[in-house]
């Protein structure tokens, strides 16, 4: 199963298993991870699913398409090298995926 | 999944705090509607640390599930059902939010401090200390003949979505009735999905008063240029059966053409669900009135989402300016406001409304209220297939539609949210990314 490993801008961990096909957005929202609003449901229209993705796990996930790196332009938090929107991440067998969530995402 | 720790908890209860007129013990929140803005006014509540019971009841047969994709990716079939469920069954059971699944309210009585019991339909009682409803609204009837015949269809829930699912595969041709949101989302999907769709708008242009006339005409060429068929200031006239059957056919129109219609899909606009508040006494009017704390009008009841009439949350507004929004932002936010109130904090509901509609490959975004402008900016980028228009009233950026345009939806809204102002002179110029020349105003 593939898990994500969710820590929040204070450094509180939170171990979530997913499935595999599922984004991390829905990993996190279903299982009310507090750090993911995800207001637009996975429709890359909000950019409040903003993640900070750990740099060695970056190159486990499919490279962003335009639309992805114009949101990040505008999420709540400045965003940084290693910003992925987490409705574009989905999960895949064995993918052990760490994430930091910012502090604020409206 | 909890059902029956609510079914169970009403007689116990009733047995155990016997008051004299033996009504059951009247404890917790009750929030009617079990959608949108009831699953955040949950969410916000346990997040705040309220600590009573909360039974969150709706009357549809599924788990709580976002409407939006409804006529968009779920129609499509690119996304399961269960990418649409809210939380999953763990979190209201850890969270200790009693789901309450198809059970619809019919009457509430009510004492004179608010608490009271609700009964539904299958005679089952609820009882409340403290109520909130979040009840939205359903899909307008296009009341003309033929309107009962089987394949007229609606798109407001997700036993409505699926019902037109199991049409399509056997239908080819597909006629929508009304050019709003959902009608030209649903009209773009059933296209993509390879139907020969045409399009009614009673209207003289798409989508009424959401978006100004620049956007409006931009949606028109885009779609007409796509392969949609749009008629404006066309109306149906009746729908018909072949050989009086039972089946819709076709739609014939005012001037007696008919179109052949294996399913039709009316999106004509939503009525707010006011009958609950109505029979409590509620001030109602387009929704039901709540003021800047999401109270109504007995000052405990909360009201929100689709189903409320509040005050303009747009900074600046107009003092006793109302407004009815209906978007999952304001269902979120104004969720909020609720929670606040319910747990005794006053804040006052107020922010940059927003909105998004997903149309083919074109993906719009509206930040705030376009209402009232007096003068309009656009900036086109034909190459890249991108289109904004800001809106202005007095000088000043209220609004802006996007299409395809992220970077400029952002600008915008954050400007908004800041009180800033991007400068109409310097906006016209798409060249120009709008975050660098937006100044405080
Ligand atoms: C097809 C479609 C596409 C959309 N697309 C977008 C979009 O792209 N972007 C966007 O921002 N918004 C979109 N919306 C709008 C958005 O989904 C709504 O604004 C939002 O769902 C409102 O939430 P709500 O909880 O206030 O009301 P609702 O979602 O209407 O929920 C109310 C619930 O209460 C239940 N109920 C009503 N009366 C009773 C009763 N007496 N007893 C028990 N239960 C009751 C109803 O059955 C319903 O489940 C779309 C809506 C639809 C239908
Ligand atoms: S959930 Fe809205 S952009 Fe990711």
């Amino acid at each position: 199963m593939p898990t994500v490993h969710f820590t929040d801008a204070e450094g509180a961990v939170r171990d979530v298993q997913g499935n595999s096909g599922d984004s991390v957005m829905e990993t996190a929202v279903r299982n009310g991870v507090p750090g993911i609003v995800a207001e637009c449901g996975g429709s890359l229209s909000c950019a409040t699913c903003h993640v900070f993705v750990r740099d060695d796990c970056l190159t486990q996930l499919p490279p962003m398409e335009d639309m992805e790196d114009e949101m990040l332009y505008g999420t709540a938090v400045d965003r940084e090298d290693n910003s992925r929107l987490s409705c574009q991440l989905r999960l895949t067998d064995g993918l052990e995926l760490f994430v930091t969530t910012p502090e604020t995402q409206v | 999944m909890s059902t029956n720790a609510v079914e169970n908890a009403a007689p116990a209860a009733a047995a155990e705090d016997a008051t004299p007129s033996g009504t059951p013990s009247r404890t917790g929140l009750l929030i009617i509607g079990a959608s949108q803005s009831g699953v955040q006014l949950a969410v916000s509540l346990r997040a705040l640390g309220f600590d009573e019971h909360i039974t969150l009841l709706g009357d549809e047969d599924h788990r709580p599930y976002q409407r939006p994709a409804l006529s968009k990716e779920f129609l499509q079939g690119t996304v399961e059902s269960e990418s649409l469920i809210f939380r999953s069954n763990e979190y209201w059971a850890e969270h200790n939010v009693d789901l309450v699944k198809g059970e619809y309210i019919v009457r509430i009585d009510r004492e004179a401090d608010g608490s009271g019991v609700a009964h539904s339909s299958s005679g089952k009682q609820f009882p409340f200390k403290r109520l909130a409803l979040t009840v939205g609204a359903r899909a307008r009837k296009l009341e003309i003949e033929g309107g009962d015949l089987d394949g007229v269809l609606y798109l407001r829930n997700a036993d409505d979505a699926l019902a037109l699912k199991a049409r399509v595969g056997d239908a080819h041709d597909v006629v929508v009735i009304g050019g709003g949101f959902i009608g030209l989302e649903a009209a773009s999907s059933l296209q993509k999905m390879g139907k020969n769709v045409t399009v009614l708008e009673f209207g003289p242009r798409l989508v009424g008063r959401a978006v100004g006339e620049e956007t409006a005409e931009y949606f028109l060429q885009a779609h007409r240029s796509r392969g949609l068929d749009i008629r404006l200031s066309t109306s149906a006239a009746r729908f018909r059966a072949d050989d009086g059957g039972a089946v819709v056919s076709g739609v014939e129109l005012q001037d007696g053409t008919v179109l052949p219609a294996q399913i039709v899909l009316i999106g004509i606009g939503v009525i707010p669900n006011t009958q609950l508040a109505e029979q409590l006494g509620l001030t109602v009017d387009n929704g039901i009135v709540v003021d800047r704390f999401a109270l109504a009008s007995d000052g405990t009841t909360v009201a929100i989402g689709d189903c409320a009439n509040m005050p303009n949350p747009v900074p600046g507004s107009a003092p006793g300016e109302r407004i009815r929004l209906e978007s999952v932002n304001n269902a979120i936010e104004h969720a909020k406001v609720a929670a606040y109130s319910l747990t005794g904090r006053r804040e006052e509901y107020a922010g940059i409304p927003w909105f998004w509609s997903n149309q083919a490959d074109l993906k719009l975004q509206i930040a705030g209220l376009c209402n009232g402008y007096d003068q309009t900016v656009l900036r086109r980028d034909e190459e890249r297939g991108k289109f904004s228009v800001l809106y202005y009233r007095q000088g000043q950026v209220i609004a802006a539609d996007c299409v395809n345009a992220p970077l400029d939806f952002m600008a915008v809204k954050n400007a908004l949210a800041k009180g800033q102002n991007i400068p109409a002179e310097a906006a016209a110029d798409p060249a120009t990314p709008l975050k660098t020349i937006t100044t405080d105003s």
